[in-house]
């Protein structure tokens, strides 16, 4: 309310709303998967004329609530009311007939067809004649610079995510929703952006700005929401807090639980990683800028970070799916890696679990015999000469199931059916029981439940018991805090210094996680 | 109430097995009422087509002859088709085959050459096939090229280098100037298996290709890896499979059965070389791939009833008068059921109550 006021007290030209309801409210709003809460009775409520920030590190909810305001997801509880009547949202058409309008983050264009056809394909019953006039009305009275008559190839990300905002301003929204819209954006591009969301405020639409850029945040927004684990942590003014007050209510401000063993002998440096530079190929990926660290037998090595920040290539640069420019970049038991395929670290004991479960770690439509051979194939029993040895890989299974509790409806079910949890372990399971000397780990419980995410944990904790070398990278700070030795943080494709779990302070890392005191880091990690 | 499709948890190996035979039935039922359109009494028009040709011996003996080039082509094609490689060019892998085979059996015609002749014929036929589809497996892998586009123009380049050849260089100058080369010699000819009939050791020849590609497929990790490439190609990345490579494996293995169906059929049933060796065998084995359920012994059957329809539409031809495209028609029409019936392979129908209204739009 207080915000509104000042809005309107500070925009005098903007419309006089009719009464003092909200814009769009949000009441007790649970939406489950099985027994996994995406949200948790969530409270939210949007005023027109207010940029509204939606804070939270992945997984704290923020796509599953939006996909619910745009209509892409049903609740399972709780209500929504539009200018204080209760509403259905069915689909993406009913979100826009009521005036929702959604910016997404990956963009969905046509890329032969030009800017007016983009935007004809992508609107309701909106007259086609005279569309590239009216384009090009709402693009230079909002400043968002596009000729209509390009075609979509020629364009930078910038210019696509404007025929999106475009499209979107065409219906005439009244709440627009932008899914981190700057992620893609040049720092100029996005100074462009939110003058024109400036523009959209004093004309009294609401935005909902998903982010987690704090800076950003604390610039453009009237208001912050803060979700954390699926529930709102609070709601509060950005302007009034700082950027690390705002962190450690996105990554939670408790101290976890310090590890109470003594400080543990380290071997041999397992991985050296020198100068790692990766320029990736997508558009949307991060370089990589020179990535320095060491990874010790015994060791448990946390990489916090908010996700996009390099850590998949970084991923794909230590598995080998894409590979370095120089061998000696990456040095895995002393020997040159940087240029050795996959299969090949596999062969000197490092072992490999992605973030995705479904499609990258496993293929989704095979039985879960076959999807052992994925990353078995190399060194093991169950291939020989070629041959595929069905018996040696059921068993395989049937030993995962049994060290890792994985359930499942049979013996050997294809992996798509398994719960997330269920896969999870078995995707772990796999990698572990074949005593890799190095782990390279990413996001091990994600959308896990939390019997399962201990399981996980105490597998990896062993592991390194054992002397293997084990690098978890994570957007689970409290994941990171119980079972990392060391803790390096990923921003923007460059490495902090490492920090001794037990002496990081979390405000401080979560600072390093937005981006500030970064400065020069990736020369620092040699520490 | 509506009808919907709802996802299955697990594929339906039961709806693999029927789809193909829904597919057959809706064909049918299809041809059923093209007949009808035409005029021609359906259920006599459909015997004619699909039952006659299988209570004759001489029939049933050229079924196997037309369903041998399809065999070998189409067996080649399931291994690009399930590795997400869309070689669409077998037919001119097929002719490039006959060309090259053949080329041996003119280059030694009259010369009374031994019986290494067609064991030479055959390889050569293979790797000319493998070559050709080199090209598009190159340019895919390369330069980013469709394999679709290219494997199909080229095609028709190799239909045209084949007329060139039978009414230039190749010609048989004993030939009253038709585009034909000579006659083959003996020993470049496809020995038969019955005396006096057109079956031949080609036959033979396909069931061991299919054997093969059966143990291949199910039992080697080249076949895991060809499978999992096609299916989820980021975790064959993962698992260190190079789809690249693979896209040249597939198009290479497929060209060389391509090439061999090619040899085989001109050394065999045609014995010399003249524009028209194939009735569009390399298009055919696509629809033979598929509804074969890409699998080998699938495959096999697949080609048997597609070569029913060949013959079923020469007699067609003959006793209702009916025109032989009638054939590609219902080639053409099978293969858009098939695809459409493997739908129901991951997805089943389900009635679902109608949805809820809309509250709140004024």
């Amino acid at each position: 309310m207080a915000d509104a006021a000042l809005a309107i007290a500070s925009a005098p030209d903007k419309p006089v709303q009719p009464d003092e309801l909200p814009l769009l409210e949000a009441v007790g709003v649970t939406k489950l998967y099985g027994h996994f809460v995406a949200n948790d009775s969530i409270d939210l409520e949007i005023w027109p004329a207010e940029v509204h920030a939606l804070l939270g590190e992945n997984g704290a909810g923020k796509s599953t609530l939006v996909k619910m305001i745009y209509g892409l997801l049903q609740r399972s509880a709780g209500e929504f009311r539009w200018q204080g009547e209760p509403i259905e949202l069915p689909g993406p058409a009913a979100a826009r007939a009521h005036g929702i309008g959604m910016v997404f983050q990956h963009f969905s264009l046509f890329e032969q067809l030009t800017v007016a056809e983009n935007v004809a394909l992508g609107l309701d019953n909106v007259p086609l004649a005279g569309l590239d006039e009216r384009v090009a009305e709402v693009s230079r009275n909002y400043g968002l610079p596009l000729d209509p008559k390009r075609e979509v190839w020629r364009l930078s990300v910038g210019e696509r995510q404007r025929i999106e905002i475009v499209r979107c301003l065409l219906q005439d929204p009244k709440l627009l929703i932008l899914d981190e819209p700057t992620s893609v954006l040049t720092p100029q591009e996005a100074e462009q952006l939110f003058r024109t969301l400036r523009v959209l405020r004093k004309e009294g639409r609401a935005i909902l700005y998903i982010s987690h850029k704090l800076e950003e945040v604390r610039a453009l927004c009237d208001t912050a929401t803060i979700l954390r684990g699926g529930k709102v942590i609070a709601t509060c003014d950005p302007r009034a807090e700082t950027a690390q007050s705002l962190a450690s209510m996105m990554v939670g401000g408790e101290v976890g639980a310090v590890r109470s063993d003594g400080q543990k002998k380290l071997g041999n440096p397992r991985l050296v990683v020198r100068n790692l530079n990766v320029t990736p190929d997508d558009p949307h990926g991060v370089k990589l800028d020179g990535i320095t660290f060491e990874l010790a037998a015994g060791e448990i090595l946390g990489l916090a970070g908010v996700a996009g920040n390099g850590q998949d290539e970084l991923f794909a640069a230590l598995s080998g799916e894409v590979l370095a420019d120089n061998a000696d970049v990456i040095r895995i038991d002393n020997r040159d890696a940087g240029r050795m395929s996959i299969t090949e670290r596999r062969r000197l004991g490092a072992a490999f679990v992605p973030e995705e479960r479904l499609g990258h770690a496993t293929a989704p439509r095979f039985k879960l015999s076959d999807n052992v051979l994925i990353t078995g194939h190399a060194a093991s029993p169950m291939v020989r000469r070629g041959f595929i040895n069905r018996a040696q890989a059921r068993a395989f299974v049937d030993r995962i199931t049994k060290a890792y509790d994985v359930r499942k409806a049979k013996r050997d079910p294809e992996a798509a059916s398994l719960s997330g949890g269920n896969l999870q372990k078995f995707v772990v399971g796999r990698e572990i029981l074949r005593e890799p000397r190095l782990l390279i780990v990413s996001q091990p419980t994600w959308g896990v439940d939390a019997g399962a995410a201990a399981a996980i944990r105490q597998a990896i904790i062993d592991l390194a018991a054992r002397g293997a070398a084990v690098l978890v990278m994570s957007q689970d700070l409290d994941e990171l805090y119980e079972i990392a030795d060391r803790l390096v943080v990923i921003c923007a494709g460059r490495l902090s210094a490492p920090r001794q779990t037990r002496r990081a302070d979390r405000g401080e890392i979560g600072m390093l996680m937005a981006g500030v005191g970064m400065k020069g880091a990736g020369h620092a990690a040699r520490a | 109430m509506r009808l919907a499709l709802e996802r299955r948890a697990e594929r339906s190996i039961a709806m693999a097995l029927v789809s193909p035979l829904i597919a057959v039935a809706l064909t049918l039922a299809t041809g059923a009422l093209l007949f009808a359109l035409l005029g021609k009494p359906p259920v006599e028009a459909l015997k004619i087509y699909f039952f006659e040709p299988l209570t004759d011996p001489w029939a049933l003996q050229e079924i196997a002859v037309k369903a041998t080039p399809l065999v070998l082509i189409a067996v080649g094609l399931s291994l690009c088709y399930l590795a997400n490689v869309w070689n669409i060019g077998a037919e001119g892998q097929f002719l490039i085959g006959a060309i090259t085979g053949g080329w041996l059996a003119v280059a030694t015609h009259g010369t009374g050459a031994g019986y290494w002749v067609l064991p030479a014929m055959l390889v050569l036929g293979a790797l000319g096939g493998a070559a050709y589809a080199l090209v598009p497996a190159v340019f895919r892998v390369r330069f980013g090229a469709s394999e679709i586009l290219t494997s199909l123009m080229l095609v028709y380049v190799a239909e045209l280098l084949l007329d060139y050849l039978v009414r230039g260089p190749w010609r048989d100058p004993k030939g009253f100037n038709f585009p034909t080369t000579a006659e083959f010699d003996a020993v470049a000819a496809m020995p038969t298996l019955i005396e006096g009939s057109r079956l031949h050791l080609g036959a033979i020849i396909a069931l061991l290709v299919v054997a093969w590609a059966t143990v291949m497929l199910g039992r080697t990790l080249k076949g895991f890896e060809i499978k999992l490439v096609g299916a989820a190609p980021r975790a064959a990345r993962f698992g260190g499979f190079s789809d690249k490579w693979l896209t040249v494996v597939t198009f290479l293995i497929s060209g060389a059965l391509a090439g061999l169906a090619g040899v085989i059929e001109v050394s065999a049933t045609v014995n010399h070389l003249q524009p028209n060796i194939s009735p569009g065998y390399g298009f055919t084995a696509i629809i033979v791939a598929f509804l074969g359920r890409l699998n080998p012994a699938g495959i096999l059957v697949a080609a048997l009833f597609l070569a029913l329809t060949f013959i079923g539409g020469e007699s067609a031809q003959i006793s209702l008068k009916v025109p032989l495209d009638l054939t590609k028609v219902f080639q053409g029409i099978l293969l858009f059921y098939v695809l459409a019936c493997d739908t129901l392979i991951l997805y089943r129908f389900r009635l679902l109550p109608a949805p809820k209204a809309v509250h709140g739009i004024r």
